[in-house]
Protein backbone atom coordinates (compact mmCIF):
# COMPACT_ATOMS: atom_id res chain seq x y z
CA UNK A 1 0.00 0.00 0.00
CA UNK A 2 1.37 3.36 -0.95
CA UNK A 3 1.33 6.20 1.53
CA UNK A 4 -1.19 9.05 1.37
CA UNK A 5 1.46 11.74 1.84
CA UNK A 6 5.07 11.14 0.86
CA UNK A 7 7.98 13.52 1.40
CA UNK A 8 11.17 12.61 -0.36
CA UNK A 9 14.41 14.42 0.44
CA UNK A 10 12.86 17.80 1.17
CA UNK A 11 15.30 20.64 1.80
CA UNK A 12 14.14 24.16 2.39
CA UNK A 13 15.18 27.44 3.91
CA UNK A 14 14.91 31.19 3.87
CA UNK A 15 17.43 32.89 1.60
CA UNK A 16 20.86 31.55 2.45
CA UNK A 17 19.61 30.08 5.71
CA UNK A 18 18.78 26.37 5.38
CA UNK A 19 16.17 25.06 7.80
CA UNK A 20 15.45 21.54 6.49
CA UNK A 21 17.92 18.98 5.16
CA UNK A 22 16.65 16.07 3.05
CA UNK A 23 13.63 15.28 5.16
CA UNK A 24 11.70 12.19 4.09
CA UNK A 25 8.55 10.93 5.72
CA UNK A 26 5.33 9.11 4.94
CA UNK A 27 1.82 9.30 6.29
CA UNK A 28 -0.57 6.45 5.62
CA UNK A 29 -4.27 7.05 5.16
CA UNK A 30 -6.10 7.05 8.50
CA UNK A 31 -2.94 7.51 10.51
CA UNK A 32 -2.03 10.22 12.97
CA UNK A 33 1.63 11.08 12.71
CA UNK A 34 3.60 13.48 14.84
CA UNK A 35 6.70 15.48 14.06
CA UNK A 36 8.27 16.47 17.34
CA UNK A 37 11.33 18.45 18.17
CA UNK A 38 12.62 21.55 19.90
CA UNK A 39 12.01 25.13 18.94
CA UNK A 40 13.86 26.02 15.77
CA UNK A 41 14.16 22.43 14.56
CA UNK A 42 12.35 23.30 11.34
CA UNK A 43 8.90 21.95 12.21
CA UNK A 44 6.98 24.99 11.06
CA UNK A 45 9.14 25.22 7.94
CA UNK A 46 8.16 21.63 7.17
CA UNK A 47 4.47 22.48 7.49
CA UNK A 48 4.91 25.54 5.32
CA UNK A 49 6.54 23.46 2.61
CA UNK A 50 3.77 20.86 2.61
CA UNK A 51 1.03 23.48 2.36
CA UNK A 52 2.79 25.39 -0.39
CA UNK A 53 3.61 28.55 1.55
CA UNK A 54 7.31 27.88 1.04
CA UNK A 55 8.87 26.32 -2.02
CA UNK A 56 11.38 23.55 -1.19
CA UNK A 57 14.91 24.06 -2.51
CA UNK A 58 15.26 20.35 -3.21
CA UNK A 59 13.23 17.17 -2.96
CA UNK A 60 9.67 16.31 -3.82
CA UNK A 61 6.42 15.52 -2.09
CA UNK A 62 3.18 14.01 -3.24
CA UNK A 63 -0.35 13.33 -2.13
CA UNK A 64 -1.68 10.00 -3.42
CA UNK A 65 1.13 10.02 -5.94
CA UNK A 66 0.32 13.48 -7.27
CA UNK A 67 3.43 15.69 -7.13
CA UNK A 68 2.80 18.94 -5.29
CA UNK A 69 6.14 20.67 -4.88
CA UNK A 70 5.53 23.12 -7.73
CA UNK A 71 1.96 24.02 -6.86
CA UNK A 72 0.95 27.28 -5.14
CA UNK A 73 -0.77 27.04 -1.75
CA UNK A 74 -4.29 27.46 -3.12
CA UNK A 75 -3.83 24.48 -5.44
CA UNK A 76 -2.49 22.31 -2.65
CA UNK A 77 -5.64 22.88 -0.60
CA UNK A 78 -7.59 21.82 -3.65
CA UNK A 79 -5.57 18.60 -3.77
CA UNK A 80 -6.75 17.81 -0.25
CA UNK A 81 -4.28 19.17 2.28
CA UNK A 82 -5.65 21.55 4.91
CA UNK A 83 -3.35 23.40 7.27
CA UNK A 84 -4.17 24.66 10.75
CA UNK A 85 -1.39 27.23 11.02
CA UNK A 86 0.73 28.06 14.01
CA UNK A 87 -0.97 30.61 16.27
CA UNK A 88 -4.28 29.78 14.57
CA UNK A 89 -4.19 32.82 12.24
CA UNK A 90 -7.94 33.36 12.26
CA UNK A 91 -9.45 36.35 10.52
CA UNK A 92 -9.95 38.27 13.76
CA UNK A 93 -12.38 40.83 12.35
CA UNK A 94 -14.61 38.26 10.69
CA UNK A 95 -17.21 36.31 12.63
CA UNK A 96 -16.72 32.66 13.51
CA UNK A 97 -19.13 31.64 10.79
CA UNK A 98 -17.37 33.84 8.22
CA UNK A 99 -14.08 32.20 9.15
CA UNK A 100 -15.68 28.84 8.54
CA UNK A 101 -17.04 30.11 5.26
CA UNK A 102 -13.51 31.04 4.21
CA UNK A 103 -12.51 27.45 4.95
CA UNK A 104 -15.10 26.37 2.40
CA UNK A 105 -13.95 28.82 -0.27
CA UNK A 106 -13.10 26.13 -2.82
CA UNK A 107 -15.92 25.52 -5.29
CA UNK A 108 -16.01 21.83 -4.37
CA UNK A 109 -16.46 22.74 -0.70
CA UNK A 110 -19.04 25.49 -1.29
CA UNK A 111 -21.53 22.99 -2.59
CA UNK A 112 -21.49 21.21 0.76
CA UNK A 113 -21.24 24.31 2.91
CA UNK A 114 -24.49 23.90 4.84
CA UNK A 115 -23.98 20.24 5.69
CA UNK A 116 -20.34 20.70 6.66
CA UNK A 117 -21.14 23.73 8.75
CA UNK A 118 -23.72 21.65 10.64
CA UNK A 119 -21.12 18.91 11.05
CA UNK A 120 -18.43 21.28 12.37
CA UNK A 121 -20.98 22.77 14.79
CA UNK A 122 -21.86 19.28 15.95
CA UNK A 123 -18.17 18.57 16.47
CA UNK A 124 -17.61 21.87 18.28
CA UNK A 125 -20.93 23.06 19.77
CA UNK A 126 -19.11 26.01 21.30
CA UNK A 127 -18.53 27.42 17.82
CA UNK A 128 -22.25 27.39 17.14
CA UNK A 129 -22.86 29.40 20.31
CA UNK A 130 -20.28 31.93 19.13
CA UNK A 131 -21.12 31.89 15.46
CA UNK A 132 -21.81 35.65 15.20
CA UNK A 133 -18.91 36.66 17.41
CA UNK A 134 -15.73 38.20 15.98
CA UNK A 135 -13.19 35.41 15.96
CA UNK A 136 -10.50 37.66 17.45
CA UNK A 137 -12.50 38.18 20.63
CA UNK A 138 -12.68 34.49 21.61
CA UNK A 139 -10.43 32.65 24.05
CA UNK A 140 -7.36 30.82 22.79
CA UNK A 141 -8.98 27.40 23.06
CA UNK A 142 -12.09 28.54 21.20
CA UNK A 143 -9.93 30.11 18.52
CA UNK A 144 -8.11 26.80 18.11
CA UNK A 145 -11.49 25.07 17.66
CA UNK A 146 -12.40 27.64 15.03
CA UNK A 147 -9.07 27.21 13.24
CA UNK A 148 -9.51 23.43 13.18
CA UNK A 149 -13.12 23.80 12.09
CA UNK A 150 -12.07 26.17 9.31
CA UNK A 151 -9.55 23.62 8.02
CA UNK A 152 -12.10 20.80 8.21
CA UNK A 153 -14.60 22.74 6.07
CA UNK A 154 -12.69 21.71 2.95
CA UNK A 155 -12.98 18.06 4.04
CA UNK A 156 -9.26 17.45 3.52
CA UNK A 157 -7.64 14.10 2.92
CA UNK A 158 -5.02 15.10 5.44
CA UNK A 159 -5.05 17.72 8.15
CA UNK A 160 -1.79 19.46 9.05
CA UNK A 161 -1.65 20.92 12.54
CA UNK A 162 1.17 23.25 13.45
CA UNK A 163 1.76 23.55 17.21
CA UNK A 164 -1.91 23.40 18.18
CA UNK A 165 -0.97 23.78 21.85
CA UNK A 166 1.25 26.86 21.39
CA UNK A 167 0.39 29.78 23.61
CA UNK A 168 -2.44 28.03 25.42
CA UNK A 169 -2.87 27.44 29.16
CA UNK A 170 -2.11 23.85 30.32
CA UNK A 171 -5.77 23.03 30.90
CA UNK A 172 -6.66 24.29 27.42
CA UNK A 173 -3.76 22.33 25.92
CA UNK A 174 -5.38 19.16 27.25
CA UNK A 175 -8.67 20.18 25.64
CA UNK A 176 -6.90 20.77 22.35
CA UNK A 177 -5.42 17.27 22.41
CA UNK A 178 -8.92 15.96 23.15
CA UNK A 179 -10.01 17.76 19.97
CA UNK A 180 -7.26 16.01 18.05
CA UNK A 181 -8.49 12.65 19.31
CA UNK A 182 -12.03 13.53 18.30
CA UNK A 183 -10.89 14.43 14.79
CA UNK A 184 -9.06 11.12 14.57
CA UNK A 185 -12.24 9.29 15.53
CA UNK A 186 -13.94 11.06 12.63
CA UNK A 187 -11.50 9.19 10.42
CA UNK A 188 -9.19 12.04 9.45
CA UNK A 189 -5.54 11.54 8.67
CA UNK A 190 -3.53 13.96 10.76
CA UNK A 191 0.04 15.21 10.60
CA UNK A 192 0.78 17.16 13.74
CA UNK A 193 3.85 19.15 14.63
CA UNK A 194 4.50 19.75 18.31
CA UNK A 195 7.04 20.83 20.85
CA UNK A 196 4.91 19.24 23.51
CA UNK A 197 6.43 15.80 22.98
CA UNK A 198 4.86 13.93 25.90
CA UNK A 199 1.30 14.91 25.08
CA UNK A 200 1.51 14.48 21.34
CA UNK A 201 2.89 10.97 21.68
CA UNK A 202 -0.34 10.11 23.50
CA UNK A 203 -2.49 10.97 20.48
CA UNK A 204 -0.43 9.89 17.46
CA UNK A 205 0.38 6.41 16.10
CA UNK A 206 3.87 7.22 14.97
CA UNK A 207 6.24 10.11 15.24
CA UNK A 208 9.40 11.56 13.76
CA UNK A 209 11.94 13.45 15.81
CA UNK A 210 13.20 16.50 13.95
CA UNK A 211 16.34 18.21 15.23
CA UNK A 212 18.19 21.05 13.47
CA UNK A 213 16.40 20.30 10.24
CA UNK A 214 17.07 16.58 10.11
CA UNK A 215 15.02 13.52 11.04
CA UNK A 216 16.87 11.98 13.99
CA UNK A 217 14.51 9.22 15.01
CA UNK A 218 11.29 7.66 13.81
CA UNK A 219 8.99 5.02 15.14
CA UNK A 220 5.69 4.10 16.72
CA UNK A 221 4.68 6.32 19.65
CA UNK A 222 4.94 3.52 22.20
CA UNK A 223 8.50 2.84 21.11
CA UNK A 224 9.52 6.50 21.18
CA UNK A 225 8.04 6.97 24.63
CA UNK A 226 10.48 4.33 25.86
CA UNK A 227 13.43 5.55 23.84
CA UNK A 228 16.23 6.59 26.16
CA UNK A 229 17.19 9.66 24.13
CA UNK A 230 13.61 10.94 23.95
CA UNK A 231 13.04 10.21 27.62
CA UNK A 232 16.15 12.08 28.65
CA UNK A 233 15.88 15.03 26.25
CA UNK A 234 12.14 15.63 25.89
CA UNK A 235 10.21 13.87 28.58
CA UNK A 236 12.54 14.78 31.40
CA UNK A 237 12.48 11.31 32.88
CA UNK B 1 -36.14 77.01 8.38
CA UNK B 2 -35.09 79.13 5.44
CA UNK B 3 -36.08 77.31 2.26
CA UNK B 4 -32.79 78.26 0.58
CA UNK B 5 -30.83 76.78 3.45
CA UNK B 6 -32.94 73.62 3.18
CA UNK B 7 -32.21 73.55 -0.53
CA UNK B 8 -28.49 73.85 0.21
CA UNK B 9 -28.66 71.01 2.72
CA UNK B 10 -30.58 68.77 0.30
CA UNK B 11 -28.12 69.54 -2.48
CA UNK B 12 -25.25 68.80 -0.11
CA UNK B 13 -26.83 65.47 0.71
CA UNK B 14 -27.16 64.67 -2.99
CA UNK B 15 -23.54 65.67 -3.66
CA UNK B 16 -22.51 63.51 -0.71
CA UNK B 17 -23.93 60.41 -2.40
CA UNK B 18 -21.61 60.71 -5.40
CA UNK B 19 -18.60 61.57 -3.23
CA UNK B 20 -19.41 58.54 -1.07
CA UNK B 21 -19.44 56.34 -4.16
CA UNK B 22 -16.07 57.72 -5.25
CA UNK B 23 -14.57 57.15 -1.81
CA UNK B 24 -15.92 53.57 -1.69
CA UNK B 25 -13.93 52.53 -4.73
CA UNK B 26 -10.72 54.10 -3.50
CA UNK B 27 -11.15 52.64 -0.01
CA UNK B 28 -11.89 49.21 -1.42
CA UNK B 29 -8.64 49.23 -3.39
CA UNK B 30 -6.66 50.52 -0.44
CA UNK B 31 -8.28 48.11 2.02
CA UNK B 32 -7.61 45.06 -0.11
CA UNK B 33 -4.44 45.76 -2.08
CA UNK B 34 -2.91 48.31 0.29
CA UNK B 35 -2.24 50.69 -2.56
CA UNK B 36 -3.56 54.22 -3.10
CA UNK B 37 -4.70 54.78 -6.64
CA UNK B 38 -3.76 58.46 -7.06
CA UNK B 39 -5.03 58.02 -10.61
CA UNK B 40 -8.58 57.20 -9.43
CA UNK B 41 -10.26 60.42 -10.56
CA UNK B 42 -8.58 60.07 -13.97
CA UNK B 43 -10.26 56.69 -14.39
CA UNK B 44 -13.50 58.59 -13.76
CA UNK B 45 -12.45 61.10 -16.42
CA UNK B 46 -11.73 58.30 -18.93
CA UNK B 47 -15.14 56.76 -18.33
CA UNK B 48 -16.81 60.15 -18.71
CA UNK B 49 -15.16 60.46 -22.12
CA UNK B 50 -16.39 56.96 -22.94
CA UNK B 51 -19.98 58.01 -22.27
CA UNK B 52 -19.53 61.22 -24.21
CA UNK B 53 -18.03 59.65 -27.34
CA UNK B 54 -20.25 56.59 -27.42
CA UNK B 55 -23.43 58.61 -26.92
CA UNK B 56 -22.70 61.82 -28.79
CA UNK B 57 -20.45 60.58 -31.57
CA UNK B 58 -21.43 56.98 -32.16
CA UNK B 59 -25.05 57.50 -31.20
CA UNK B 60 -25.26 54.75 -28.63
CA UNK B 61 -28.31 54.89 -26.39
CA UNK B 62 -27.39 56.52 -23.09
CA UNK B 63 -27.83 53.40 -20.98
CA UNK B 64 -25.68 51.33 -23.28
CA UNK B 65 -23.02 54.04 -23.16
CA UNK B 66 -23.26 53.98 -19.35
CA UNK B 67 -22.79 50.21 -19.27
CA UNK B 68 -19.79 50.54 -21.58
CA UNK B 69 -18.33 53.30 -19.41
CA UNK B 70 -18.53 51.05 -16.34
CA UNK B 71 -16.80 48.34 -18.35
CA UNK B 72 -14.13 50.85 -19.44
CA UNK B 73 -13.56 51.77 -15.79
CA UNK B 74 -13.21 48.10 -14.87
CA UNK B 75 -10.80 47.38 -17.67
CA UNK B 76 -8.63 50.40 -16.81
CA UNK B 77 -8.72 49.26 -13.19
CA UNK B 78 -7.47 45.80 -14.12
CA UNK B 79 -4.80 47.29 -16.40
CA UNK B 80 -3.62 49.64 -13.67
CA UNK B 81 -3.23 46.67 -11.37
CA UNK B 82 -1.65 44.23 -13.78
CA UNK B 83 0.66 46.66 -15.57
CA UNK B 84 1.58 49.11 -12.83
CA UNK B 85 0.82 47.78 -9.35
CA UNK B 86 1.51 44.06 -9.60
CA UNK B 87 5.18 44.40 -10.61
CA UNK B 88 5.88 46.74 -7.66
CA UNK B 89 3.49 45.23 -5.11
CA UNK B 90 6.34 44.38 -2.76
CA UNK B 91 8.16 47.70 -3.00
CA UNK B 92 7.88 50.75 -0.76
CA UNK B 93 4.46 52.50 -0.67
CA UNK B 94 6.03 55.73 -1.94
CA UNK B 95 6.98 53.95 -5.19
CA UNK B 96 3.42 52.76 -5.70
CA UNK B 97 2.18 56.25 -4.96
CA UNK B 98 4.58 57.75 -7.49
CA UNK B 99 3.72 55.14 -10.10
CA UNK B 100 -0.03 55.72 -9.92
CA UNK B 101 0.67 59.46 -9.67
CA UNK B 102 2.67 59.23 -12.88
CA UNK B 103 -0.22 57.42 -14.46
CA UNK B 104 -2.43 60.39 -13.53
CA UNK B 105 -0.32 62.72 -15.67
CA UNK B 106 -0.17 60.11 -18.41
CA UNK B 107 -3.96 59.82 -18.62
CA UNK B 108 -4.43 63.60 -18.45
CA UNK B 109 -1.92 64.15 -21.23
CA UNK B 110 -3.30 61.30 -23.30
CA UNK B 111 -6.80 62.78 -23.03
CA UNK B 112 -5.43 66.21 -24.00
CA UNK B 113 -3.63 64.70 -26.98
CA UNK B 114 -6.63 62.71 -28.17
CA UNK B 115 -9.51 65.03 -27.36
CA UNK B 116 -7.99 68.47 -26.83
CA UNK B 117 -8.74 70.70 -23.87
CA UNK B 118 -12.29 71.56 -24.93
CA UNK B 119 -15.10 71.23 -22.43
CA UNK B 120 -17.51 68.69 -23.82
CA UNK B 121 -21.10 68.51 -22.71
CA UNK B 122 -23.19 65.39 -23.01
CA UNK B 123 -26.15 67.57 -23.94
CA UNK B 124 -28.60 65.57 -21.91
CA UNK B 125 -30.88 68.06 -20.17
CA UNK B 126 -32.61 66.70 -17.12
CA UNK B 127 -35.34 68.75 -15.47
CA UNK B 128 -35.03 70.66 -12.24
CA UNK B 129 -37.70 69.56 -9.82
CA UNK B 130 -39.72 72.11 -7.94
CA UNK B 131 -41.01 70.67 -4.69
CA UNK B 132 -42.89 73.38 -2.84
CA UNK B 133 -40.42 76.02 -3.92
CA UNK B 134 -37.46 73.72 -3.24
CA UNK B 135 -35.40 73.39 -6.41
CA UNK B 136 -33.62 70.07 -6.81
CA UNK B 137 -31.69 68.97 -9.86
CA UNK B 138 -33.05 65.69 -11.18
CA UNK B 139 -29.55 64.68 -12.31
CA UNK B 140 -28.32 65.03 -8.75
CA UNK B 141 -31.28 63.09 -7.42
CA UNK B 142 -30.55 60.23 -9.82
CA UNK B 143 -26.88 60.39 -8.94
CA UNK B 144 -27.70 60.16 -5.26
CA UNK B 145 -30.08 57.23 -5.74
CA UNK B 146 -27.71 55.28 -7.96
CA UNK B 147 -24.73 55.97 -5.69
CA UNK B 148 -26.68 54.72 -2.69
CA UNK B 149 -27.87 51.65 -4.59
CA UNK B 150 -24.29 50.98 -5.69
CA UNK B 151 -23.10 51.22 -2.10
CA UNK B 152 -25.80 48.83 -0.91
CA UNK B 153 -25.03 46.30 -3.65
CA UNK B 154 -21.33 46.51 -2.80
CA UNK B 155 -22.15 46.01 0.87
CA UNK B 156 -24.29 42.94 0.16
CA UNK B 157 -21.60 41.53 -2.11
CA UNK B 158 -18.93 41.98 0.57
CA UNK B 159 -21.13 40.66 3.37
CA UNK B 160 -22.87 37.75 1.71
CA UNK B 161 -20.69 36.12 -0.91
CA UNK B 162 -17.59 33.92 -0.68
CA UNK B 163 -15.66 36.32 -2.87
CA UNK B 164 -16.78 39.31 -0.80
CA UNK B 165 -15.78 37.59 2.43
CA UNK B 166 -12.38 36.79 0.92
CA UNK B 167 -11.99 40.45 -0.08
CA UNK B 168 -12.65 41.49 3.51
CA UNK B 169 -10.40 38.75 4.89
CA UNK B 170 -7.38 39.33 2.69
CA UNK B 171 -6.25 42.56 4.38
CA UNK B 172 -6.38 40.82 7.77
CA UNK B 173 -3.94 38.04 6.85
CA UNK B 174 -2.57 37.90 3.33
CA UNK B 175 -0.39 34.83 3.64
CA UNK B 176 -3.07 32.61 5.05
CA UNK B 177 -5.44 33.21 2.13
CA UNK B 178 -3.64 30.57 0.09
CA UNK B 179 -4.44 28.00 2.78
CA UNK B 180 -8.12 28.76 2.22
CA UNK B 181 -7.75 27.86 -1.43
CA UNK B 182 -7.85 31.54 -2.41
CA UNK B 183 -5.68 32.74 -5.27
CA UNK B 184 -4.50 36.09 -3.94
CA UNK B 185 -3.63 37.48 -7.38
CA UNK B 186 -7.12 36.74 -8.62
CA UNK B 187 -8.67 38.57 -5.66
CA UNK B 188 -6.54 41.63 -6.44
CA UNK B 189 -7.61 41.61 -10.06
CA UNK B 190 -11.28 41.23 -9.17
CA UNK B 191 -10.99 44.01 -6.60
CA UNK B 192 -9.31 46.26 -9.16
CA UNK B 193 -12.11 45.53 -11.60
CA UNK B 194 -14.73 46.43 -8.99
CA UNK B 195 -12.84 49.58 -7.94
CA UNK B 196 -12.50 50.66 -11.58
CA UNK B 197 -16.14 49.79 -12.19
CA UNK B 198 -17.19 52.03 -9.29
CA UNK B 199 -15.16 54.85 -10.86
CA UNK B 200 -17.02 54.13 -14.12
CA UNK B 201 -20.36 54.25 -12.34
CA UNK B 202 -19.42 57.55 -10.70
CA UNK B 203 -18.45 58.85 -14.16
CA UNK B 204 -21.94 58.08 -15.50
CA UNK B 205 -23.47 60.12 -12.70
CA UNK B 206 -21.01 63.00 -12.99
CA UNK B 207 -21.21 63.30 -16.77
CA UNK B 208 -24.87 64.26 -16.35
CA UNK B 209 -23.82 67.28 -14.26
CA UNK B 210 -20.38 68.31 -15.47
CA UNK B 211 -18.63 68.91 -18.78
CA UNK B 212 -15.83 66.51 -19.62
CA UNK B 213 -12.30 67.79 -20.11
CA UNK B 214 -8.87 66.25 -19.50
CA UNK B 215 -8.51 67.91 -16.07
CA UNK B 216 -11.96 67.15 -14.68
CA UNK B 217 -10.29 64.64 -12.36
CA UNK B 218 -8.80 67.51 -10.40
CA UNK B 219 -12.32 68.59 -9.47
CA UNK B 220 -13.05 65.31 -7.67
CA UNK B 221 -9.69 63.69 -7.00
CA UNK B 222 -8.38 65.83 -4.14
CA UNK B 223 -11.74 65.92 -2.38
CA UNK B 224 -12.12 62.16 -2.70
CA UNK B 225 -8.69 61.58 -1.12
CA UNK B 226 -9.55 64.02 1.60
CA UNK B 227 -12.75 62.12 2.34
CA UNK B 228 -10.96 58.78 2.38
CA UNK B 229 -8.29 60.02 4.78
CA UNK B 230 -10.90 61.72 6.95
CA UNK B 231 -12.85 58.48 7.19
CA UNK B 232 -9.69 56.47 7.75
CA UNK B 233 -8.02 55.02 4.65
CA UNK B 234 -9.50 51.63 3.88
CA UNK B 235 -12.47 52.17 6.20
CA UNK B 236 -15.43 52.08 3.83
CA UNK B 237 -18.05 53.05 6.39
CA UNK B 238 -15.88 55.87 7.75
CA UNK B 239 -15.37 57.17 4.21
CA UNK B 240 -19.08 56.96 3.54
CA UNK B 241 -19.86 59.12 6.57
CA UNK B 242 -17.00 61.52 5.84
CA UNK B 243 -18.39 62.08 2.33
CA UNK B 244 -21.62 63.46 3.78
CA UNK B 245 -19.83 65.58 6.39
CA UNK B 246 -17.63 67.21 3.75
CA UNK B 247 -20.50 67.71 1.31
CA UNK B 248 -22.58 69.41 4.01
CA UNK B 249 -19.71 71.73 4.90
CA UNK B 250 -19.41 72.66 1.24
CA UNK B 251 -23.17 73.07 0.80
CA UNK B 252 -23.91 75.03 3.97
CA UNK B 253 -20.68 77.02 3.76
CA UNK B 254 -21.55 77.84 0.18
CA UNK B 255 -24.96 79.06 1.29
CA UNK B 256 -23.70 81.40 4.02
CA UNK B 257 -20.48 82.52 2.37
CA UNK B 258 -19.31 81.50 -1.09
CA UNK B 259 -18.52 78.19 -2.71
CA UNK B 260 -14.80 79.04 -2.77
CA UNK B 261 -14.77 79.84 0.91
CA UNK B 262 -16.82 76.68 1.56
CA UNK B 263 -14.08 74.55 0.04
CA UNK B 264 -11.51 76.38 2.13
CA UNK B 265 -13.64 75.56 5.17
CA UNK B 266 -13.82 71.91 4.17
CA UNK B 267 -10.05 71.72 3.91
CA UNK B 268 -9.55 73.54 7.20
CA UNK B 269 -11.96 71.09 8.82
CA UNK B 270 -9.97 68.27 7.27
CA UNK B 271 -6.64 69.59 8.59
CA UNK B 272 -8.07 70.05 12.08
CA UNK B 273 -9.59 66.56 12.06
CA UNK B 274 -6.32 65.02 10.90
CA UNK B 275 -4.63 66.60 13.89
CA UNK B 276 -7.33 65.43 16.31
CA UNK B 277 -8.19 62.04 14.80
CA UNK B 278 -5.40 60.95 12.45
CA UNK B 279 -6.80 57.39 12.50
CA UNK B 280 -10.03 58.53 10.83
CA UNK B 281 -13.40 59.53 12.28
CA UNK B 282 -14.35 55.97 13.22
CA UNK B 283 -10.82 54.68 13.84
CA UNK B 284 -10.16 53.15 17.24
CA UNK B 285 -6.43 53.31 17.90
Amino acid sequence: MSALLTLDGISAGYGSFAALFEVSLQVESGEAVGVVGPNGAGKTTLMRVISGLLRPSAGSFALEGMPLEHLPAYRIVEAGIAHVPENRRLFGRLTVEENLRMGAFLPAARKHFAERLAWVYELFPRLQERRQQMAGTMSGGEQQMCAIGRALMSKPKILLMDEPSAGLAPLVVEQVFELVKRIRREGFTVLIVEQNVGQVLEVVDRAYLLETGRIKLAGPSAELKNNDFIRASYLGI
Amino acid sequence: MDIYLLEAIVNGLLLGGVLALLSLGLNLIFGVIDVVWIVYAEIVMSSMYAVYWLHNYYGWPLFLAFAAAIAVGSIIGVLVHVLVIQPILGSAPINQLLATGGLLFFLQSLATLLFGTEYRNLGVRLPVLNIDGLYISFARLIAFGVALAGAIILYLFLARTYLGTAIRAISQDREIMGLMGVNEKRIYIITSAIGGGLAGLAACLLVLQYDVHPFIGLTFGPITFMICVLGGLGDMIGGFIAAFIISQIIAIGGFYFSSELAEVMAFVFFIVMILIRPQGILGKK
